[in-house]
């Protein structure tokens, strides 16, 4: 989709802003936020394309202007509803509960399964690699234009690389494929590659910095041979 | 999310209200079976106590002091980085990118956050928020050296890696000058987390 958050080669987004002494997180709902991903991953809320789709909806004011955090807290949110597992009038009443009484005690409970998954899934990862027979159409050193079209669902085709040729430098095998995935659809594995691109391809002669390169992945279906 | 009133308000949160809006789902995920207030404790704690940049520095550490290691991690960095028993989540497909006399490398997610955790830990916000990922792609030499002053001489080209798949990108930078006595456990104490995303460069002995 046509949205705010595909910032590549957005102007005016101001200054780059560093915080040299920046906690990892800045406040305790952080902590909480954070771990809602991989919990709801694990009751099969989404997966990471239907999760970055759902921020890709979010009301594009407040995705540019809210904390970070806040993002995921919109997909728990979204994908809780759309599960039957958060009553939303219920989530106003207690919200208006927590504003009020601010150290209020959360519920008690233990689960060492839960706590077991924690540590498996941040040493052993969800790879996204998938076995596939489908032949790959192109191979590394192949001149390729990206495919200029707009879809509504998700896509992780920038708006930036899009009509732009480049050089294909790597070839990495078969991955989930996004534009499926992430619109609910089957896992549906395409050829995944590394295009070259450079400046003057990507922002014409005039605007962009001489000699520089970006490189961007790309699956199968976003391309075509140039030549 | 509370509705605007007017289409000329803003829907933001304020601290006190984002806090107690995640209090609200805790407290129902809680009661669901889904999380735990343990499992936020754990998770917290590995990526604030357990995994972070200095594993990275570890891993630049060696490839600076032993060729072959360094040789496997250009080939494949997820088997090279699991042989030092780093690796997992967000960094099942890590690609490592060297920097050379004339090659400078930078990561960047433009479309959102993605970032190599098992080597860096989580990404600072600057990372995340829009005008890094906006500008990095478009204008690297003067983000470089206005925003983060750290300039790139103009016969160095500038590789911008845009993570848009799973693969997670991540820099081996040059190692300096003058380290020729220093073992790894000195050299790593050298690596930044800046230096690893290309945006920064590593200490002075």
């Amino acid at each position: 989709m046509n949205g705010v958050f595909d910032l590549g080669g957005t102007d005016g987004m101001g200054r780059v802003v560093t915080d040299t002494d920046e906690p990892v997180f800045r406040a305790e709902w952080e902590k909480a936020a954070f771990a809602m991903f991989s919990n709801c991953f694990r009751a099969g809320f989404f997966g990471i394309d239907s999760f970055r789709h759902s921020i890709e909806k979010m009301d594009a004011a407040e995705y540019l202007l809210s904390n970070y955090y806040e993002h995921w807290v919109h997909v728990i949110e979204d994908f809780g509803a759309q599960k039957g597992v958060i009553d939303v009038a219920e989530l106003e009443k207690r919200t208006r509960y927590f504003l009020d009484n601010p150290d209020a005690p959360l519920p008690e409970r233990k689960d060492p399964e839960l706590l077991a998954f924690v540590d498996a899934v941040v040493k052993a990862g969800a790879p996204a690699q998938r076995e596939s027979d489908k032949i790959a159409k192109f191979s590394v050193g192949d001149t390729v234009t990206v495919t200029a079209d707009s879809p509504y669902g998700h896509t992780r085709r920038a708006r930036y690389i899009r009509g732009r040729t480049g050089e294909i430098t790597g070839a990495h095998g078969t991955y989930i494929y996004p534009d499926s995935a992430g619109n609910g659809g089957p896992e549906a594995p395409e050829h995944l590659y590394t295009v070259r691109f450079t400046s003057q391809e990507l922002w014409g002669p005039d605007a962009a910095e001489p000699h520089d390169v970006v490189y961007f992945d790309v699956w199968e279906p976003y391309l075509t041979l140039a030549s | 999310m509370a509705q605007p009133s007017s289409p000329t308000d803003t829907r933001l949160r304020t601290q006190e209200e984002i806090a107690a809006r995640v209090k609200a789902l805790e407290s129902m995920l809680i009661e669901k079976g889904i999380m735990t207030t343990e499992a936020i404790d754990r998770l917290a704690e590995i990526y604030e106590n357990e995994v972070g940049p200095q594993l990275g520095a570890q891993v630049v550490a060696r490839a600076w002091t032993d060729p072959e290691f360094k040789a496997r991690l250009l080939a494949d960095a997820s088997a090279a980085c699991a042989e030092m028993g780093i690796g997992g989540l967000q960094g099942e497909d890590m690609v490592v990118v060297e920097n050379t006399a004339t090659v400078h490398n930078a990561i960047v997610c433009t479309l959102c956050s993605c970032y190599p955790w098992p080597v860096l830990g989580l990404p600072p916000n600057w990372y995340k928020a829009p005008a890094y990922r906006a500008r990095i792609v478009r204008e690297p030499r003067k983000v470089l050296a206005e925003d983060f002053g750290f300039p790139i001489p103009d016969d160095v080209e500038i590789r911008i890696w845009d993570s848009s798949s799973e693969l997670r990108y991540w820099v081996l930078p040059q190692r300096p000058a003058g380290t020729e006595d220093l073992g790894a456990f000195e050299l790593a104490a050298l690596v930044t987390r800046d230096s690893m995303i290309g945006v920064g460069p590593v200490g002075t002995p």
